[in-house]
């Protein structure tokens, strides 16, 4: 399944998914979007990579292992979870600071590790089904 | 709108639970995926249904400013969907190993844990 | 060994001190919210068990020192020997009824141990298992009993419960409590019909059935009979019921015994006769009755003691136990022979051994006894007499004679295993020269703790001639009479007993036997192995239980009217409800699986049509991830023709199912849908959702904030689920047929 036209639109289109994805994780907060929206779409893109172009482009495009993602994702759920707690409030509260005028809180630091888990866990699975032999 | 959309959550537990009893474990994969579908919906519905807006607050407001869908059983499908799907992905891999392993999809024939009488049984005897 | 002297000396100092209300008593609290304390009393009745279980626990261990010399499992010997006494002198000098079951329980588990020591052996294992099912039932009931009289006493201090006897008596549930006890006791006593466990349990190692199965395991049952005499006796019940199985056992015990060959079985079966006369002692409420019981006891643990290690010397020199076997070792063992003799006098009651003063106290008791005296005495005398004609069996037949065919030859044994059989015996003797320190330092004491008011007793040797000394005679003619007979006696009691169309060791074989038939019975209908069985009847019962609960309570007015629902919404419906049916009737798998897409996509568009955009872009995110993965697994797998195999009768069962559980799941939701639905938790998130956690959209406002700890978990799971499948396919296949 080599095309030129289709290994560049699909190029194109993984770019845009993995963009439109970390839109939605941003905006999550106040407006439909959010950690497992995100997280699903850029698994399709990726997913979409391996159905295209194998495996390998996929693991060269993330760079790191999917099951590395999934763990990092884990703890900077569990980084933003105990920040509450170091802060002297109950495990997970929320806390926010403005940085420039953008609002950051430990629930985005929480939904962004929501998004790494959902990419690693079903880049996992899809990776190990695809390539299965 | 309650009456259609049970009918239909009905109709999708059914079709659900057919296709888990039968004895190809396709089918049944199939069947679970209709049943987290059904057991959303059935959330969903038993939550309220108010064809209003979704629960999303206005900028610049600290509430609402009129009914909104109930956001509680959203969160809780949302978190269901997630769950059913890794669920559902372990068990398609499981699947695949199994038939590697067995050389059949039929549940029936899948005795390694609990061999049928008479097999492999040592422990009956004392 | 050490802690068993230290303790000795300690009990023995304390002895005479502790009459009536000047007992020790130590109390820590254990288990408070339920009143449970680490208490413990000495009193008299405890002073005489405790005197036993250390002094006899000092001899056995020095047997035992030398018995397993050289011995690999030594420690293992002697760690289970340690903690069986422990739990023993605990159960013995407890005074929380709670603990004192703890005690009990810890006792059968030693002795498990102790019973099973050889456990390369079948016999012993099997010996070890029977014991711990006896016992240990027999512990459920007593726990079942114990809780009972703790409840209707209002405590569990042994010594308030003691003092509240008539409460107890006239309490409603005093029958039950009496047969739990009667249950617990009489298992680990050894009491008819449970009899048949204790001779079985000589697959032990001769220090085992010296120490357990003569002075003090066994006597736990008769210790906790002597221990609630107070509160549970002075009813026809608890006369009628000791006195009957206590006599049943006695006789049947010396019966049984004249036939054994093996000296440790026959023994075992004088040690079961022994504790069905102290069973029949303790109905009474004589006090002349309940001092026979505490005077023979101790006769009895001195005598049977030394004979059981005796048994051991010439097991252990000789190589065997056969009594066809062993003759004329006189010679080559006098020491044991010496002992051997001076126990088996006490045991046939001559004088001036204490075991006379038993015997006399017996039938004087025997004859006290308020509900049958001449079913007592009568009892008494014929097992005395067979009593007799064992020890003859005992002490003359392995050691005169001609010298018998031993595979071993013959010699003496070390000291330590001499020292504990020859005290014994010499005790037996100096305690007989002595009553009246025996009867005040010991009995009296004991005898009191049982029965409040103050005690009266004379002890003697010699009262004149009396009806007890005229029985005495009796006895001793008889058991002659019965050791010259012994053979010809022996066929008897063959032929009878093989007639029998019942054993104790048969029955016992049987309800286990069914027991083990039963579960796994049990288990082949219940765990078919078949995944339909387990789905169906899963199915079946959420949809019964559903449909009783449903019509039990009464639907609430169904909101049926579906006018007002717009023709695109019907659309919907009908586009999901025509997916669903056709991944129903799908004949390949392509099919079923667009159809399954369509399904997931017409949901999303039910989320987006009531409000809930989040949910509907998952869904369908979910969707297109779950057709791509299908799209990589089925390849994988075989057609759906393949192994499509059910048989058109199940499918029918399955269709049944099926629909029964649609239909309750649909009548649920409708009901649930008409009710309407509770907001207030939603409110509070609307309300907090800017102000508390600067976030405008609820629903991810939730899940990252206020439930964000469920996230945390869902994720994790999400994880796992990952690496679990991974794993699955990345592992190298290991048993590759």
């Amino acid at each position: 399944m080599k095309s030129l036209i289709l290994d560049n639109t699909m190029r194109l289109l993984v770019w845009l998914m993995l963009a439109f994805s970390l839109f939605l994780l941003w905006r999550g907060h106040n407006d439909p979007g959010g950690g497992f929206v995100g997280g699903l779409v850029a698994s399709i893109a990726f997913a979409l990579l391996g159905i295209g172009r194998g495996p390998e482009a996929v693991r060269s495009a993330l760079r790191i292992d999917p099951r590395t993602l999934a763990g990092v994702g884990i703890a900077l759920a569990l980084v933003a979870g105990i920040w509450g707690s170091l802060l002297g409030t109950s495990f997970l509260k929320g806390h926010w600071i403005s940085v420039g005028g953008l609002p950051l809180g430990t629930p985005l630091l929480f939904d962004i590790g929501v998004y790494l888990v959902v990419i690693g866990a079903v880049l996992t699975v899809v990776l190990a089904l695809e390539e299965d032999t | 709108m309650a009456l259609p959309l049970a009918l239909l959550v009905g109709l999708l537990f059914g079709v659900a639970a057919y296709l888990m009893l039968g004895r190809n474990f396709v089918r049944y994969l199939f069947g679970l995926v209709c049943l987290g579908t059904a057991a959303n919906l059935l959330l969903f519905v038993a939550g309220g249904l108010t064809p209003a807006e979704p629960a999303i607050i206005p900028e610049g407001m600290s509430v609402p400013d009129e009914v909104v869908a109930n956001a509680l059983p959203q969160a809780l499908i949302l978190t269901a969907i997630v769950i059913s799907f890794a669920l559902l992905a372990f068990a398609l891999v499981l699947a695949v190993r199994a038939y590697r392993d067995l050389g059949t999809v039929d549940t029936d024939l899948m005795r390694a844990a609990e061999p049928p009488a008479g097999e492999g049984n040592p422990e009956a005897e004392t | 060994m050490l802690i068993a002297l230290v303790g000795f000396v300690l009990c023995a100092m304390r002895v005479g001190t502790v009459t009536g209300e000047d007992a020790l008593t130590v109390a820590r609290p254990w288990v408070p919210f339920l009143g449970v304390d680490f208490a413990f009393r000495l009193d008299g009745l405890s002073m005489v068990f405790a005197l036993l279980v250390t002094g006899a626990g000092f001899f056995v261990a020095l047997y035992a020192q030398a018995y397993f010399k050289g011995h690999p499992d030594r420690g293992r010997f002697f760690l289970f020997f340690g903690m069986f006494m422990v739990a023993m002198l605990g159960l013995v000098l407890a005074d929380d009824l709670l603990l004192m079951f703890v005690f009990w329980e810890l006792t059968t588990a030693s002795s498990f141990m102790l019973i099973g020591f050889s456990h390369d052996l079948e016999k012993a294992r099997a010996s070890a298992r029977q014991a711990l099912l006896v016992t240990g039932a027999g512990g459920l009931a007593l726990l079942a009993g114990v809780v009972l009289l703790g409840n209707a006493a209002g405590t569990w201090r042994i010594s308030e419960i003691i003092a509240s006897g008539d409460l107890i008596r006239q309490h409603e549930h005093y029958i039950p409590i009496l047969v739990l006890v009667f249950a617990g006791a009489f298992t680990k006593s050894a009491q008819f019909p449970f009899h048949f466990w204790l001779p079985n349990a000589m697959a032990a190692p001769t220090p085992v059935s010296a120490y357990l199965h003569s002075a003090t395991m066994v006597k736990g049952g008769i210790y906790l009979l002597a221990r609630l005499h107070p509160t549970l006796a002075g009813t026809p019940e608890w006369a009628w019921t000791l006195t009957v199985v206590g006599a049943i056992t006695a006789v049947w015990g010396a019966v049984l015994s004249v036939r054994a060959t093996d000296l440790k079985v026959a023994l075992a079966w004088t040690t079961v006769m022994a504790l069905g006369t102290l069973t029949l002692f303790l109905g009474s409420e004589a006090q002349i009755g309940l001092a026979a019981a505490i005077t023979f006891l101790l006769v009895h643990a001195l005598y049977k003691c030394a004979l059981f290690l005796v048994v051991g010397n010439l097991d252990h020199e000789a190589g065997t136990r056969e009594v066809g076997l062993l003759g004329g070792l006189r010679r080559a063992m006098p020491w044991t022979a010496a002992s051997a003799f001076v126990a088996a006098l006490s045991m046939s009651g001559f004088p001036p051994f204490l075991g006379f003063l038993g015997k006399e106290l017996k039938y004087e008791g025997a004859l006290a006894v308020a509900s049958e005296p001449w079913l007592a005495a009568g009892a008494a005398v014929l097992a005395n007499a067979l009593m007799v004609a064992m020890a003859g069996v005992l002490a003359i037949r392995p050691f005169f004679g001609p010298k018998g065919a031993t595979p071993r030859e013959a010699h003496e044994a070390p000291f330590p295993m001499l020292a504990g059989p020859l005290a014994m015996g010499a005790l037996g003797l100096a305690l007989g020269l002595m009553p009246p320190i025996v009867g005040a330092g010991l009995i009296a004491p004991a005898v009191q703790a049982m029965v409040p008011e103050s005690v009266d007793l004379t002890f003697a040797m010699f009262h004149g001639i009396t009806a007890p000394l005229l029985l005495s005679v009796l006895t001793v003619t008889l058991g002659v009479i019965a050791y010259r007979l012994r053979d010809k006696l022996r066929r008897v009691i063959d032929a009878f007993v093989g007639a029998l169309p019942i054993t104790g060791d048969g029955s016992y074989r049987r309800v286990v036997g069914w027991i083990a038939d039963g579960a796994e019975g049990l288990t082949r209908i219940l765990q078919t192995g078949r995944l339909r069985t387990y789905l169906a009847s899963s199915f079946a019962v959420i949809a019964a239980t559903l449909a009783y609960v449903l019509l039990r309570n009464g639907l609430p007015p169904l909101d049926l009217d579906a006018s007002g629902v717009p023709f695109h919404k019907w659309g919907v419906v009908a586009l999901i409800a025509a997916g669903v049916v056709t991944v129903l009737l799908a004949k390949t798998r392509l099919v079923a699986v667009c159809a399954l897409g369509l399904v997931g996509a017409g949901v999303a568009l039910i989320f987006v049509l009531y409000g809930a955009p989040d949910v509907a872009i998952t869904q369908l995110m979910v969707d297109i991830l779950v057709v791509a993965i299908l799209g990589l697994v089925l390849p994988r797998l075989p057609r759906y023709e393949a192994a499509d195999g059910t048989k058109r009768r199940f499918r029918l069962v399955d269709a049944t199912i099926a629909t029964a559980f649609g239909l309750v799941m649909a009548t649920l939701l409708l009901g649930v849908a008409s009710v309407g639905v509770d907001r207030e938790i939603t409110a509070f998130y609307e309300a907090n959702s800017v102000p508390g956690a600067l976030g405008r959209n609820i629903v991810n406002v939730i899940l990252v904030d206020f439930r964000a700890f469920d996230t945390m978990g869902e994720v994790v799971v999400l994880a796992v689920a990952g690496l679990a499948a991974w794993a699955l396919l990345a592992r190298p296949k290991e048993d590759e047929a």
